[in-house]
């Protein structure tokens, strides 16, 4: 769907973007992550072809990004606002108008979206008489109304109380579902589980991780599992086997134990459990994967060890 | 191209809709023309009012029966001698009525007295004093034996009229005052016009700043599409005020005059602002005063109205474009209007100075060296020339400076354009000339 290549952008004192090279594939949900101030901002803008890249290239659907692709491009920026003046139904008409629909094209789509989101009732209210909530339901509709094949969103639940986040929330899924591939901007990481396909990690201007969260998670699996069990009476547990685990861990529950194990390169759980199970009653085998958060946390601290400061 | 049209259209309707807009359109014609009927009404009154009872108590004999009563001044002869009217006048009470004493020796003192119930009116005095000079004129003329019929047809009543001979042949009555009138005048609007629509211009964009909508309108369209169609919106807004100012004002005048006006007392008033103009000066007979009038009429016929409408359109225009691409390129550095006024008060100075020395220096001598140069350079242009334009200005020299102020507009609006790209999008810095300077030199 998008293909972002070697960009570069520089501003007069930082370079907001170095060398970014991303695949955002069709119909995924794509998570751009990043701490604040790590260039996202800058990478979503050259998108929306709002700046230019100083270098580097992005094809969209194989051809050079361009004007006219803007028609197909929704974006719902992080500091969003609407002309506090204008009537609802004007403003979302004009806005789509720009998009390219035509008058009776937008007006047909606002009527449908007015009537799927209960908002009829606003098309003569002016924006300064709406609840900020409400003000971001009108401009997520001026974001998708015009059906865009590729959705930015950044940040697109703030500002939302938990029910109408869960609505919008569904409109995203059931328009990515519909085939839009989604673009999603966020520090909420749990957000980031629920939804993305694909992620990537931006940090200090570079990217410096990309793939399905699948894969990531896999690629951060480190082989640590939570083991409960209960003592078989009269045996001593032979739960220290330095050679075959690290134990990270262990609690005891009244009866029950629980270790937490890294187990070492070139064994696998198997050869761990056949080691265990003379000695103890298994109750339970947890495989422990890292979040989303403790990737991010983990990465960025990495790439920052000074002075990051988690914004989760 | 579709876009700017949408936009110029959202900038458009939504001012034109706007309460202040039709509040500005309807008012400004009415206090106009409110004003005009207050004047007409109360020269209307002061010559309707200007009646006047008087009483002569003609000591010298034949005085009296040489007064001539007119619809303003009725003359009575006294019944009883000069004091018992003066008791009698008293009295009376009746404001309008006066005693007018004649001595018996006037062909020698030439000087009388009246006195009367209420304050005399100037009216009623310049009316006695032409009268009397007239009877006595004409008892000097027959006792120096000058027959008066004679003397009236030898009189070769000279005028000087004033003509300019302007560089095509053409002569043409040269009326200064008017068109120094004009001049300022179109001083005045024009100054107001530039800053009252270029400060919209400057408001919307910080509104689309501070509103944060900008990032969404961006992503739609390119900012420079944005600010043209910004510019060219709001220029359209005060073209149709102005369009709707010159139509309602002579729409309601043409009504106001035939609905309440009869001919009769329309010229009586101009006959009045005719003498008012001539200050303090003795009052003239009657045939000096209509021949002034026609003078002064002909000197406002002579205005090429068309000339100064369609020069103040271009003017108004090109100015317009120069001046609102620079209070954009303002407007998007900033967050806020009040941190507006380090940027406005410098670019807007050519302008304010231009507008100071229209009312000295460049209508007292609108075809001087600082005068032309000002009507060339193209920041201060606007003003300049539309003050020496009621002067009649060469064509090639209106020619010059509109190609000077275009070319300008197209520089500047490419400069406004480069800074306003960047400045739209940064928030929360309050930038220098200097980080201008950065900005314009980006790559987009």
């Amino acid at each position: 769907m998008l293909s972002i290549q070697h960009i570069v952008k520089d501003y007069a004192e930082h370079r907001a973007l170095d060398d970014v090279s991303l695949e955002i594939p069709k119909g995924k949900i794509f998570g751009l992550l990043g701490p604040n101030g790590a260039g996202k901002t800058s990478l979503i803008r050259i998108i929306n072809q709002i700046t230019a890249p100083d270098s580097g290239q992005i094809l969209f659907q194989g051809e050079p990004l361009q004007a006219k692709h803007v028609s197909q491009i929704g974006y719902l920026p992080e500091e969003r606002g609407l002309y506090k003046k204008m009537k609802i139904g004007e403003q979302i008409l004009y806005l789509a108008q720009l998009k390219g629909l035509s008058k009776t094209e937008a007006l047909h789509k606002i009527k449908y979206w007015f009537e799927k989101l209960a908002i009829e009732s606003w098309w003569d209210k002016k924006v300064e008489d709406l609840s900020k909530g409400m003000q971001q339901k009108v401009q997520f509709v001026a974001t998708v109304l015009h059906e865009p094949e590729l959705l930015i969103l950044d940040e697109p639940f703030s500002g939302f109380d938990p029910v109408n986040a869960s609505i919008i929330k569904e409109e995203i899924l059931a328009l990515n579902k519909a085939g839009a591939t989604i673009i999603f901007s966020t520090h909420r990481m749990e957000s980031v589980e629920e939804l993305c396909d694909n992620i990537a990690l931006i940090n200090k201007s570079k990217k410096i991780l990309d793939g399905s969260v699948k894969a990531i998670k896999d690629q951060f699996r480190s082989q640590t599992y939570r083991i409960t069990y209960l003592p078989i009476a009269g045996v001593s547990p032979a739960v220290n086997q330095p050679e075959l685990y690290e134990t990270i861990g262990s609690k005891i529950f009244e009866d029950e134990i629980n270790i937490t194990i890294k187990i070492n390169k070139n064994f696998t759980l198997n050869e761990v459990l056949i080691a265990l199970i003379p000695t103890i009653h298994i109750q339970q085998v947890t495989e422990i994967i890292p979040t989303m958060h403790d990737i991010f946390v983990s990465k960025v601290t990495a790439d920052n060890p000074q002075n990051y400061v988690s914004h989760a | 191209m579709h876009k700017i049209l949408l936009i110029i259209q959202r900038e458009y309707v939504s001012r034109v809709k706007k309460k202040s807009f039709l509040l500005l359109t309807f008012l400004v014609p009415i206090f106009f023309i409110g004003m005009y009927a207050a004047m007409f009404y109360l020269m209307k009154k002061g010559y309707e009012d200007n009646f006047a009872e008087i009483t002569v108590v003609d000591e010298q004999g034949s005085f009296y029966e040489q007064l001539r009563s007119n619809k303003n001044v009725a003359f009575l002869p006294a019944t009883a001698d000069f004091e018992a009217e003066k008791e009698k006048l008293r009295s009376s009470k009746k404001d309008f009525a006066s005693l007018l004493y004649i001595p018996k020796d006037i062909y020698n003192t030439r000087s009388l007295n009246l006195i009367s119930a209420g304050k005399s009116n100037l009216k009623t005095r310049d009316e006695i004093s032409s009268q009397v000079q007239e009877i006595i004129r004409n008892k000097l003329y027959q006792d120096a034996g000058i027959d008066k019929n004679l003397l009236a047809t030898i009189d070769p009543n000279v005028t000087v009229s004033a003509r300019e001979i302007s560089s095509d042949g053409e002569e043409k009555n040269a009326n200064t005052e008017i068109a120094m009138g004009i001049g300022v005048a179109l001083a005045i609007l024009v100054y107001l016009s530039l800053f009252l629509y270029g400060v919209q211009v400057m408001r919307g964009v910080i509104e689309e700043k501070s509103n944060r909508i900008i990032e969404v309108i961006i992503s739609s369209v390119k900012p420079f599409q944005l600010m043209m169609g910004k510019i060219i919106g709001i220029g359209m807004v005060g073209l149709t005020q102005f369009l709707l100012w010159i139509l309602l004002t002579g729409g309601l005048f043409t009504v106001a005059t035939t609905l309440f006006v009869d001919k009769e007392s329309l010229e009586s008033v101009a006959a009045t602002q005719g003498e008012m103009s001539q200050g303090n000066e003795q009052l003239s007979t009657a045939v000096e005063k209509s021949a002034q009038m026609g003078g002064f009429l002909e000197a406002i016929k002579a205005v090429n109205f068309y000339e100064i409408a369609i020069c103040f359109i271009l003017f108004f225009l090109a100015g317009y474009l120069l001046y609102s691409a620079i209070f954009a390129a303002v407007g998007s550095a900033v967050d806020s209007e009040t941190e507006a006024n380090q940027f406005t008060m410098p670019v807007t100075m050519p302008l304010l100075i231009t507008y100071i020395l229209s009312f000295g220096l460049i209508i007292n001598d609108p075809h001087g060296t600082i005068s032309t140069w000002l009507s060339f350079i193209p920041f201060t242009s606007p003003i300049a020339m539309l003050v020496r334009i009621p002067f009649d200005v060469p064509l090639w020299q209106i020619a010059t400076s509109l190609t000077l102020l275009i070319l300008t507009f197209l520089g500047t609006t490419w400069v406004a354009a480069r800074i306003y790209r960047v400045g739209i999008l940064i928030y929360g810095k309050k930038p220098s000339f200097k980080e201008l300077i950065k900005w314009f030199n980006y790559k987009s």
